[in-house]
């Protein structure tokens, strides 16, 4: 044995982004996205802290945040929902007909629009499992039926909300919306559903491989329909929020927003897997609050539309990158060398 | 390392008195379109006794083993377990008997935790709850009870090693107190320390009072582990016997003598070795270490060796796929730096894949697409000549098909293999590297590839050819290379005998020669 004892060769120390989790990335993403927001602002001249700054941001996270909480269920058990834009419409529709201004009429306008958003999201399951139709063409088959009943039966608005259904969508507690509570609170649900329920382990195991689950004994159909039950009555409340906001029912209201594209985005900057099997809600609500943060400081700072698609755009595939260079090689080396041992970021 | 096996937990298996079998099989029969891939073959599995089936490939182990688990249904034969008779329409049916496989390719989620996936589908729970706690607490008692530490509950199952997932599949058998565990060649991806970890999990689990059928190549593993022995021959069982009465030599001369020597097309007696055309010194990359090998052109060399050896990783580190990061390639002689596939098309090689369906063909795409999918990719001026050439290339394959546009998907394996040949010879390649090129073809198209090779190497073509067919690669090769861990482990001439290359494969017999580069395997064999 030699005397000189050599000291354990320094191990050299991964970069950050290797040894944070993913979910942990986007929100070290989510505050360098508020550090430079906040310099960006204050060089406008404004506060992006102001209490009303704050309020305007988090508004802007609850809709979107209700979409893309169910498009997280419905990615995370390998599926895809493309009509949540045209149930959002229908939920404010129908919400807004069967109030129609009255007070009385909460309570079963709320239930009517959930329930219809659930059937549409029974129908878009049963289609995925029943007939093997892939998510991506049922969902979007079930959003032109949608949207061809709403543009034939609606022209313009259609019924209206009470007075006290609107102060949903305008109730700040402090600077905080009583919708983006809502919202968080159903996010809370759901990673409780995700994390604790056989719902939800069934969920990520039948995203992440559907035989291996059969063969494990897994009913498969049943998580993937209901993902997308759970999907669309979460689009159904944005569009009930939408509703209580704008205080009529509005046939086109949930194209506008675009949020079949931007609930993908928002998920899959929140480090959910678009193959499915690995991601969380978490992780979607910080991707939902990084578009937010970026929609304020753009829209503060008067950047033009275009400009701000263009930014967008750049987030998602710069975050996207990131996370591919994450993955991990499956098998391991015999022979282990510097050269071949670094990972390489390719899914065999 | 680990505390030897307390049986203390024995569960006394029940219903089985006289220290009989508890699972007897009889007459189990398999054919798959006519073919009869398994005849007759009778085995009993005693509890706490480890009992080995071996046979070369193709023999029928795998498929008794699948029969067993669920997975095939038989033609004919029964099954009992403690006396009754079964019926294993599905998996899960197997399962719940107390049947449990362990196959190569693992049966795991990669995004789940150690615990999720030892208890998917059948989580406990606490109200409407999934007992997060009590999954952890029963996963961790698991892998205590398998003498593992170290190993996280919690921890996904990517981040394990092959040994670790292995362990992972062991712990789900058991928790479905599975009193009957069958392991696929268990060994073939693992290290020697991990192999050592794997024999005293086999005997905690002998202890208890489980029957384990364990299928492997390695000889040494199947001396060392095995009560019983039972050798498959081209799905016949050849015999049964207990362990103690045969010795490595003997069991390789069972296992082997296949007699279709006549099936190989005689050399062309024109064809004379010429210029080395490849040449390996000291090539390595995170598969194999320290190659030397060359093949010259007109040469069929074989490549043999046990599934895990590392024989399609050093092709793809030949072509590129996996690159080497040690040692020297020459091709003609030049020192050749191949990164890519692409640069080893151009360099003038070619590489048929082992499995045409993922990486050979694009499989709704038409024959002609397919065929000149290569020329085209890397060779763009010569695409039309090459599409003038096809047909006469097609039909020297004697390929059957309706017409060009054909969608290869809808060929029979023989036809598709041709389609993956002429899409490589196209470019005409001076080193062509085979990895199984018949397998999972009917022998009249098998016979076709031989005399491709053949005509290959009379036009001076180099040929380097993975097989795991023993016939095949004594058949077809000048001379056969076999590896075992990585490495070269013999080179032999052409003529040399199954048993030879076997014994070289699984290091049998290897206490007679001077072994200089496996001195660290703890040779305690027999």
């Amino acid at each position: 044995m030699s005397t000189s004892t050599v000291s354990p060769p320094t191990q050299r120390r991964a970069p950050v982004v290797r040894r944070l989790d993913t979910t942990q990335l986007v929100y070290v993403a989510l505050l360098a996205v508020i550090v430079v927001g906040t310099v960006l602002t204050a060089m406008s001249g404004r506060s992006f802290f102001s209490s009303g700054n704050i309020a305007s941001v988090l508004t802007l996270t609850s809709t979107l945040g209700f979409v893309a909480i169910g498009q997280t269920l419905v990615i995370l058990v390998g599926s895809l929902d493309l009509s949540v834009p045209y149930v959002i419409s229908l939920a404010s529709i129908v919400g807004g007909g069967v109030m129609n201004g009255e007070e009385s009429m909460i309570v079963p306008g709320v239930l009517a629009a959930l329930g219809v958003c659930a059937v549409v999201g029974l129908a878009n399951g049963l289609v995925v499992t029943g007939l093997g139709v892939h998510g991506f063409i049922a969902t979007l088959g079930m959003g032109l039926i949608i949207s061809g009943y709403l543009a034939s039966n609606y022209q313009g608005n259609y019924g209206s909300a009470p007075r006290s259904f609107q102060l949903v969508g305008i109730t700040l507690f402090g600077p905080v919306p009583l919708s983006t509570l809502i919202m968080l609170g159903c996010a809370g649900v759901g990673v409780l559903m995700l994390n604790r329920t056989r719902l939800g382990h069934h969920i990520y195991a039948v995203g992440g491989g559907r035989e291996v689950s059969r063969m494990s004994g897994v009913r498969t159909h049943t998580p993937v329909v209901a993902a997308h039950v759970l999907c669309s009555v979460l689009a159904g409340m944005a569009g009930l929020l939408l509703l209580s906001r704008t205080s009529v029912g509005s046939p086109t209201i949930g194209n506008q927003g675009g949020y079949d594209l931007m609930s993908i985005a928002a998920v899959v900057l929140g480090g959910t897997l678009l193959a499915g099997g690995r991601g969380s809600i978490v992780g979607t609500i910080g991707g939902v609050a990084i578009f937010a943060v970026i929609d304020n400081v753009m829209s503060v700072m008067e950047i033009n539309s275009f400009l701000q698609d263009v930014v967008r755009g750049l987030v998602i595939v710069i975050a996207v990158a990131v996370y591919a260079r994450r993955a991990i090689p499956r098998r391991a080396t015999r022979f282990p060398d510097r050269a071949t041992a670094v990972t390489i970021g390719d899914t065999p | 390392m680990l505390a030897p096996a307390t049986p203390d937990n024995a569960p006394g298996p029940s219903g089985n008195p006289g220290g009989g079998p508890l699972l007897r099989a009889r007459g189990i029969t398999k054919s798959f379109l006519g073919n009869v891939v398994l005849q007759d073959a009778d085995i009993d599995l005693v509890p706490g006794q480890v009992h080995g089936l071996v046979g070369e490939n193709g023999a029928g182990k795998s498929t008794l083993m699948k029969v067993l688990a669920g997975v095939y249904q038989p033609d004919a034969g029964s099954i009992e377990i403690d006396g009754e008779p079964q019926h294993f329409g599905h998996p899960l049916q197997a399962q719940h008997a107390g049947v449990a496989t362990v196959f190569q390719e693992f049966n795991l989620l990669p995004d789940r935790t150690i615990a999720q996936n030892i208890y998917l589908g059948r989580e406990p729970r606490k109200g409407p709850l999934v007992d997060t706690g009590r999954m952890r607490r029963d996963t961790a008692e698991l892998l205590t009870g398998l003498g593992v530490e170290g190993l996280d509950p919690d921890a996904p199952v990517r981040t394990l090693s092959v040994a670790e997932q292995q362990i992972v599949e062991i712990a789900k058998a058991i928790s479905f107190s599975a009193r009957i565990i069958s392991m696929d060649e268990p060994t073939a991806a693992l290290a020697d320390h991990e192999v050592a970890l794997l024999y005293s999990i086999i005997e905690r689990l002998t202890a208890r009072g489980v029957a384990i059928l364990y299928v492997s190549h390695r000889l040494k593993e199947i001396f060392d582990l095995c009560d019983t022995i039972t050798v498959l021959k081209d799905g016949q069982m050849v015999t049964s016997r207990p362990a103690g009465e045969l010795d490595e030599s003997t069991l390789v001369r069972l296992m082997v003598g296949r007699t279709i020597s006549a099936f190989f097309p005689d050399k062309d007696p024109d064809t004379t070795p010429g210029e080395v055309a490849l040449e390996l010194s000291g090539a390595g990359n995170g598969y194999v270490d320290g190659v030397d090998l060359a093949v010259r052109g007109g040469e069929i060399v074989g490549l043999a060796g046990l599934q895990g050896s590392g024989r399609t990783e050093l092709l793809e580190g030949i072509f590129g796929v996996r690159p080497f990061s040690r040692g020297e390639v020459r091709i003609a002689g030049r020192p050749a730096t191949l990164r890519s596939p692409r640069g080893a098309v151009r360099a003038g090689l070619a590489l048929v894949t082992e499995d045409r369906k993922a990486t050979g063909l694009a499989l709704n795409q038409s024959i002609a697409t397919n065929a000149l999918g290569v020329v085209r990719a890397v060779f763009p001026r010569r695409t039309s000549a090459a599409r003038q050439a096809l047909p006469g290339l097609l039909s020297s394959l004697e390929v059957i098909a309706r017409s060009m546009d054909q969608e290869v998907q809808f060929l029979s394996g023989g036809n598709q293999q041709k389609i993956v040949l002429a899409r490589w010879l196209g470019t005409n390649p001076q080193v062509v590297l085979l990895d199984e090129p018949t397998r999972g073809i009917d022998v009249g198209a098998k016979r076709g590839i031989y005399e491709l090779m053949r005509a290959l190497a009379a036009q001076g073509v180099a040929v380097l050819m993975v097989s795991s067919e023993l016939p095949e690669v004594i058949g077809m090769s000048d001379r056969i290379v076999v590896m075992r861990d990585g490495r070269v482990a013999a080179e032999l001439p052409a003529g040399a005998s199954e048993v030879q290359v076997l014994e070289a494969a699984t290091g049998a017999g290897s206490g007679e020669q001077s072994d200089d580069q496996n001195d660290d395997q703890g040779g305690e064999s027999g």
